[in-house]
């Protein structure tokens, strides 16, 4: 048996679909979305049958979301479902492109007074969970389960 | 169009009851409406059962199976919270078409001791709950809350009032699920469940059951000197709005509706005497000031500062102690705010009564997004 073969094989799986791993280690995670191509509307996550604003049928257009946005609102929950840690901050981040993204705030202090509206915020991804599973060879392997955070950007 | 009145109301009193089933607690409230009526099942010529958890159950069938199987058309309706409401209207409709002369609304539902919380979404078999924001009710009210916080700087405190009115209103509901006072110390002071909604200032769940009856005009005559007239029926979806998809935007889906009422009325907010409005969360009831033009953009805090809403000012909210205290029992409480509205407009709500009350409006907002708004007129 390659005992030092089977600890190695790992591999990273986003926590959602819009969250995309490029598979080249230069490229940065990235939020995927579609626009619009008659009115520019921006949508998060996975495609659509057509344009909730514009109402237009047309097919829309796969884009990168920018991975900079600013505080638009929060909340900071303090009860939640078992296994999810309180306190935290749960934020609507305002993206660039028009676009609003739900997300967990990190690295600021769960206060309302340390979290002025609108300030800059940069994504940052980490692994939040891990799977144990068989692959289609039938050898175990890891499974990072990646999400996304945003956390306050200082440049 | 044809004037449609509201002959009959009943009610039970929100909390659990573990005994029961939905059928029965849909029967119970469907019998109390009949008697206000002084009518029999027989009278019905239609009939709309709101239940949201169990909407594949056939209730409005099984509830006639407990009160008369009269073979009369009968069909089951779910539009989240607003889910009693839309069965109300659906009612409505059958007499305003001038189709049927008599229907009849239940709005029903049991929850149990199930939490506000529900279960956490999942996105391909991962829990996403708490690691991507929260997608729960008690989120986003908060952050409604905070965008009111953001927009024209309204306080915590103040949204903290809202629920001291509230709760002190439901010490004169008999039909309340909570009648206990808690002062503004105690509500801001109280365990935070999601900035800035303490947990006096989340509505609890329970089960709970309202009916109405609905008739034309000319069935009103024949029954009563004093009917309740259904000034307007509106149901509105959420338009598209920049965050809507991402932040469920409460606001401009019942400002649509608010319109739409005081236009199909011929009435203004100046012209309403109380208000029954879906204050889930604290923050909830003042963006409705508002929504619903109660109080001009920004001025809602100084609305619950200046006591303008508490029974004995110029427009009471929420005077059956709201969802906050009374409960909300999801697809009851849109039959339940018809209610309450009747009540009063009758001059039967004891101690917590809008003296001269003759007109006032009940609405009702439900996620994903539904908004019904009805004013009712003595
Ligand atoms: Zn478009």
């Amino acid at each position: 048996m390659a005992a030092e073969g089977s600890s190695e094989l790992r591999k990273q799986r986003p926590i959602i679909e819009f969250l995309r791993l490029p598979s080249d280690p230069s490229e940065k995670p990235y939020l995927a979305g579609y626009r619009c191509q008659v009115c520019n509307a921006h949508y998060l996550g996975e495609n659509r049958v057509g344009c909730s604003k514009c109402t237009s049928t047309e097919p829309l257009q796969d884009v990168r979301l920018s991975d900079r946005g600013s505080l638009y609102v929060y909340s900071i929950i303090h009860q939640s479902v078992p296994g999810v840690p309180v306190p935290y901050v749960s934020a609507i981040v305002d993206l660039p492109e028009g676009v609003s993204v739900r997300c967990n705030l990190i690295d600021v202090e769960p206060d309302p007074a340390k979290l002025p509206f609108g300030m800059p915020l940069e994504m940052v991804t980490r692994t939040v969970r891990e799977r144990r599973e068989k692959n289609a060879e039938g050898a175990e392997e890891t499974i990072e389960i990646v999400a996304f955070f945003f956390k306050p950007s200082h440049n | 169009m044809r004037e449609v009145y509201v002959l009959g109301v009943g009610m039970i009193k929100f909390g659990r009851y573990p005994d029961k089933d939905v059928p029965q607690l849909g029967a119970d409230a469907a019998v109390l409406a009949l008697k206000d009526a002084g009518m029999s099942i027989k009278d019905v010529e239609m009939f709309v059962c709101g239940n949201l958890f169990q909407a594949n159950a056939m209730n409005a069938q099984r509830i006639l199976q407990q009160i008369g199987q009269t073979g009369i058309p009968a069909l089951n309706v779910a539009n989240a919270c607003a889910t009693g409401s839309t069965a109300f209207r659906e009612a409505y409709i059958g007499v305003a078409s001038g189709m049927y002369d008599v229907t009849l609304a239940v709005g029903v539902e049991q929850m149990g001791k199930m939490g506000l919380l529900g279960g956490g979404a999942r996105s391909g078999g991962e829990s996403v709950e708490g690691v991507l924001g929260s997608g729960l009710m008690p989120a986003i009210f908060g952050q409604a809350g905070v965008e009111h916080m953001r927009k024209y700087g309204t306080t915590a405190e103040q949204f903290a009032k809202v629920a001291v009115k509230n709760h002190k209103h439901s010490v004169h509901n008999p039909l309340s699920q909570y009648r206990v006072e808690v002062d503004l110390n105690a509500v801001v002071k109280g365990r935070m469940v999601a900035y800035p909604n303490t947990l006096y200032m989340c509505c609890p769940t329970g089960d709970g059951a309202a009916a109405a009856i609905l008739v034309s005009a000319e069935k009103a005559k024949q029954f009563t000197t004093k009917p309740i007239k259904v000034a307007c029926s509106i149901l509105t979806s959420d338009p598209y709005t920049e965050r809507d998809l991402t932040m469920p935007d409460v606001n401009t889906l019942t400002k649509n509706a608010a319109k739409q009422a005081y236009e199909k009325a011929g009435l203004g907010p100046k012209d309403l005497d109380l208000v029954e409005l879906h204050d889930c969360f604290a923050t909830a009831e003042l963006l409705h000031y508002e929504n619903l033009g109660l109080c001009g953009e920004g001025e809602a805090g100084r609305m619950i500062d200046e006591g303008r809403t508490t029974i004995g000012g110029d427009i009471p909210v929420n005077a059956s102690g709201g969802l906050l205290s009374k409960g909300h029992p999801l697809g009851a409480t849109g039959v339940a705010n018809i209610y309450e509205v009747v009540t009063h407009l009758r001059g039967q709500a004891g101690g917590r009564q809008v003296e001269g009350a003759k007109a006032g409006m009940a609405h009702v907002i439900g996620l994903g997004s539904a908004c019904t708004i009805h004013i009712l007129t003595a």
